[in-house]
This record gives structure tokens, sequence and C-alpha cells, in this order.
């Protein structure tokens, strides 16, 4: 499904990803950890397209989609969900989804992301600029969602919710793995990573570092402490 | 009284006008942040198309849409070719589109020569109705209306179409409109073509009003400038609001102090920015 061959990404002068490779099947959920800074961004803006690799390949559903627009690439099958959420402020929520719904006859329409977060629905003719945190993240989900994307690309979905909407977001994120929707999932809460995920990979320093079952990471306290910060 | 009457019926007349020509001007800067300094030259080439169209037997509706409908070609031109790979770089835009604009000038006095026309408007359009002693000529009356009617289409079609929603995606996060589809090309070279569309109604309809004559265009670049960063960039209640403050503005200036009329012009404007820097509707 999707196929990342070696991609060096840079900010300028600046090397941030030296040399990533990572594959995914259809229907997997494969989590990104490792600490800020360390290029987990760069890795999904590199796959989407906002900042195109300089070597190396994305391949998607078999096409070579490296120096794709994003608009081609979410019009091919990839769907984001932004770090920092990144709705349109002066949209509606209404009008934030109905920029993105491809109305392609696929599962999510309006009316079924309105459905999965009642909340939305209330709040559809407010200028999304006004919602709170949670409900702009809820708002960047299903954004993402009525594209109707095979493969999901989501970056901190949960950074800086509440515990309660922490989990409302962990609970989506496992009813779309159910319905089997593949997600590449970067996420900083480690406990939601490692019950979600079929396959977790460490990023550091613009490199992969560590690949495993999450249980072995679970198990595996030196890479833990070395990579993540936790005991 | 009279003499107030009158001279705030210019200046709306004039704002309109000034509105047809900035309001695309604005979404231009607003939406693709490209600062065009050819845009003088489409009401330029708008107004000397219409009156080659006049000039080979058209109507005058013929003429004035079919000038629109040629800069518009003009503009997807020139922003296929060029514009698009400059995206970010003010530097490379403002020296291109300027080369542009001199081009143009160019290419308008070989076409067209060096004297002023009037495009002669028809009869219904001609004469001026009286009110006691006030004189309102009607052709400025018209000029009113097509600026109204262009501002409620362009406020319809951003505010209640998908299109338009589309547009303010792009104007709020063009990377993340990519993010979500949203074909950002296809929609900015719409709006660019749309922009230099409008610009050449303005030329069109100014050239039975003011006429048609070498330097229109950078004589009225300025002031739909003005109207754009005082109004905002991007902000089409701003170009309208904007246009209108200038078009009084400049016509009451030159009409009360006409030694100082660039004075009454820019000192509002210099205030306006020094409490409010993005213009009175823009966003930083
Ligand atoms: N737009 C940018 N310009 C320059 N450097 C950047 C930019 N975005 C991120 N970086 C740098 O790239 C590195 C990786 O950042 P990022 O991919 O955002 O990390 P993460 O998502 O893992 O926290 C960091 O050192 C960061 O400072
Ligand atoms: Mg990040």
């Amino acid at each position: 499904m999707l196929e990342v061959r070696d991609i060096h990404t840079y900010y300028g002068d600046s090397h941030v990803l030296q040399g990533v490779s990572l594959r995914m099947e259809k229907g997997q959920v494969v989590g990104i950890l490792g600490r800020n800074g360390m290029g987990k961004t760069t890795l999904i803006r590199s796959i989407i397209g906002f900042t195109p690799p300089r070597r190396g390949q994305v391949r998607f559903k078999e096409r070579d989609i490296t120096a794709w627009p994003s608009n081609r690439a979410v019009a091919l099958g990839l769907g984001l969900v932004p770090q920092g959420r990144r709705v349109f402020p002066s949209l509606t929520v209404l009008e934030n989804l109905a920029v993105a719904a491809k109305g392609n006859g696929g599962r999510w329409t309006i009316a079924r992301v309105m459905d999965l977060f009642p909340r939305l629905g209330e709040r559809a003719g407010s200028r999304a600029g006004k919602l709170s945190g949670g409900e702009q993240q809820m708002l960047a989900i299903a954004r993402a969602l009525v594209t109707n994307p095979e493969l999901l690309l989501m970056d901190e979905p949960t950074e800086g919710l509440a515990p309660l909407l922490v989990r409302e977001v962990g609970r989506v994120i496992e009813r779309l793995k159910a319905e089997g929707l593949s997600i590449l999932l970067v996420e900083q809460n480690l406990p939601l990573a490692l019950r979600v995920a079929d396959r977790v990979h460490i990023l550091s320093r613009g490199q992969i570092v560590h690949s495993s079952s999450p249980a072995e990471l679970m198990a595996n306290d030196g890479v833990k402490s070395r990579y993540l910060g936790v005991a | 009284m009279d003499f107030w009457i009158s001279q705030l019926f210019n200046g709306v007349s004039y704002g309109a006008l000034l509105f047809l020509l900035a309001g695309g001007l604005s979404l231009i800067f607003g939406m693709m942040r490209i600062v065009n300094m050819t845009h003088g030259s489409y009401y330029l080439l708008g107004g000397y198309v219409a009156l080659t169209v006049i000039w080979r037997g058209g109507n005058f509706v013929l003429a004035v849409l079919l000038g629109a409908l040629a800069i518009a070609a003009v503009g997807i031109g020139e922003w296929n070719a060029f514009l698009k790979r400059l995206s970010g770089q003010e530097l490379g835009q403002v020296l291109t589109t300027m080369g542009f604009a001199l081009i143009f000038q160019d290419l308008a006095l070989l076409i067209w020569g060096g004297d002023p026309y009037t495009i002669p408007v028809p009869a219904v359009l001609s004469g001026a109705y009286t009110v006691g002693q006030l004189y309102f000529p009607v052709y400025r009356i018209f000029i009113v209306a097509v600026a109204a009617l262009v501002a409620v289409v362009l406020w319809l079609v951003l505010e209640r179409t998908r299109i338009g929603a589309m547009m303010r995606a792009t104007v709020d996060d063009p990377e993340m409109a990519r993010g979500v589809g949203i074909n950002v090309y296809l929609i900015s070279m719409a709006v660019f073509a749309l922009g230099a569309t409008l610009a050449a109604l303005a030329g069109a309809v100014a050239g039975g009003f003011v006429g048609v004559y070498p330097g229109a265009d950078f004589e009225i670049l300025p002031y739909a400038f003005v109207v754009v960063i005082v109004g905002g960039m991007g902000s089409l209640k701003g170009a309208l609001i904007g246009s209108l403050m200038v078009g009084l503005l400049d016509n009451f200036g030159k009409a009360l102090f006409p030694e100082l009329s660039y004075f009454t012009l820019f000192a509002p404007m210099a205030a306006i920015l020094a409490v409010r820097p993005t213009g009175l509707f823009g966003r930083a």
C-alpha cells in the first residue's frame, strides 16, 4: 500500500530525514514514535508532498508519488490529519467538510462524520476558528475522512487534548482500524500507540532506529528509555 | 448643499469604478500573494479592445464583454507562463509583472497610437437626470449599478458556493488546502483570470467615462493598490469600503483643495495603516 524508500528530506540546507524507509500493508496501523524534533512531522510532510524528499521515493498504491502535488496524492487516496489541526479558521464547520468532501460514493459522507462526531453537527454553522481545541481536532479528523482515504496519515492527533478527549480520539482510531482503514499514526502518547498499532518505528535524528511489534517495544526498556525518554 | 450632493455622487461613481478594478487585485493579492503590477495594464487593454470592437461595428455590450474575455486570456497566459513559478518570491513577481506592464504599455502605444479616445456609449446610457439644480449623468449611475451587481455576484460566489469556500480555504492555508485535495493550481488560475476580467471590465466601462488613453494604466494603478492596502488584502468587503473611501476622498480632495489632492488622499490612508497595519478588513 505504502512504501517509503530511502528518502532524504531537507528544509533549505538542513538535512532532516536521512534515509528513511518503511512499508505498510493494507489495513495496517503503523505507529511512528520519537521525541520532539526527530523528524516525524517531516516524514508525514514528505509522504503527502508538502516537502517532497530530494532523494528517494514515496510509492503509494504502486505509483511513484514522490513529486506529486499534495492534492493529487489526496485524489489517489491519501488523507491527512496534520499536526496542530490546521482547520480553515474562516470557514464554517460545514464548509471545512464540504471543501474536502469527495462525494465519490465512498463510505464517509458529511452526514456520516457528523454521526461519528455529533458535536460537529451541533456546531455546523460556526466558524472553525472559534471552536475549542478538541472540537478542532474532531473537525480535522472528520475533514480527512470525507476525502474517503485508503491511507490516513495522522500527526499527533491527541496533542494538547484533555484526557477524556484523548480517549475519544483513541476510540475513533480503533473504530477506523476495525473498519479496515490503513493508518500511519505519529503519536507521543505511548500507551495509545502501542494499543492500536500493528507495528511501530522509532525516529531519531531523521533515521529509523528501531522497528518492531508493539509488544516487543513494550518489553524493551533500553530502547524506550534511550529514544522515548520513558523509564 | 448641491455641491455636496453632486460631489458625493461623483465620488461614489468613481469609487464604483475603482471597486471593479481593485476587487480583483485584492483577491489576487490575498489568495495568491501575487503583487500584480500588470493589473493597470489589464484595465488599459480592456478599454482598447472594447474600443476596437466598436470600431469594427460591434455594439457596446459586445465590446465590453469581448474586452473582458480577451484580457482574461492574457491574464491566464501570463500566470501560466510565468507567475505560477514565482510563488512566494515577491521581488520576482514585482519585476515580472512590472516588465509585463511596460511591454503592454508599449504594445498599446504601437497598436492604438498616442491619441486619447472615448468609447461611444449607447443612447440609453447617455444624457442625465436633473433634479432641481442637480445633474446626474446616466452613465455614472450605470457604473454604480455594474459595480453593485459585480459585488453581489462575487459575494454570492465567495460566500455561498463550494468553489468560493475552496477559494477562502486557499486564502486561510494554501498548503493545507492542497492537503485536503483542493486543486489550488486551478483555483489560483481561476482567481487570476477573474481579477484580470474585472480589471478589463473596469477599463472598458471607464472608456465611456474618463476615456482610453496612454498612461491610464499607471495612473490608476496606485489608486487600486491604495484601495487594497486600506481595505485589507483578500477581503471583498475591504475592497468595497476602500474603493468608496478612496473615490470620495479623491473627489472631495480635488474639489476642495485642488493643490493638496494627493495629501487628502494619502494622509487618511497613512493614518489608517498606522492604526491597522493589515488594513480595515485584512487578516495578518
Ligand atoms: N519549516 C522548517 N524549517 C526548518 N527546519 C524545520 C522546519 N520544520 C521542522 N524543522 C526542523 O526539522 C527537524 C524535525 O522536525 P519535525 O519533523 O517537525 O519533528 P517532530 O515532528 O518529530 O517533532 C527539527 O530539528 C526541526 O527544527
Ligand atoms: Mg511533529
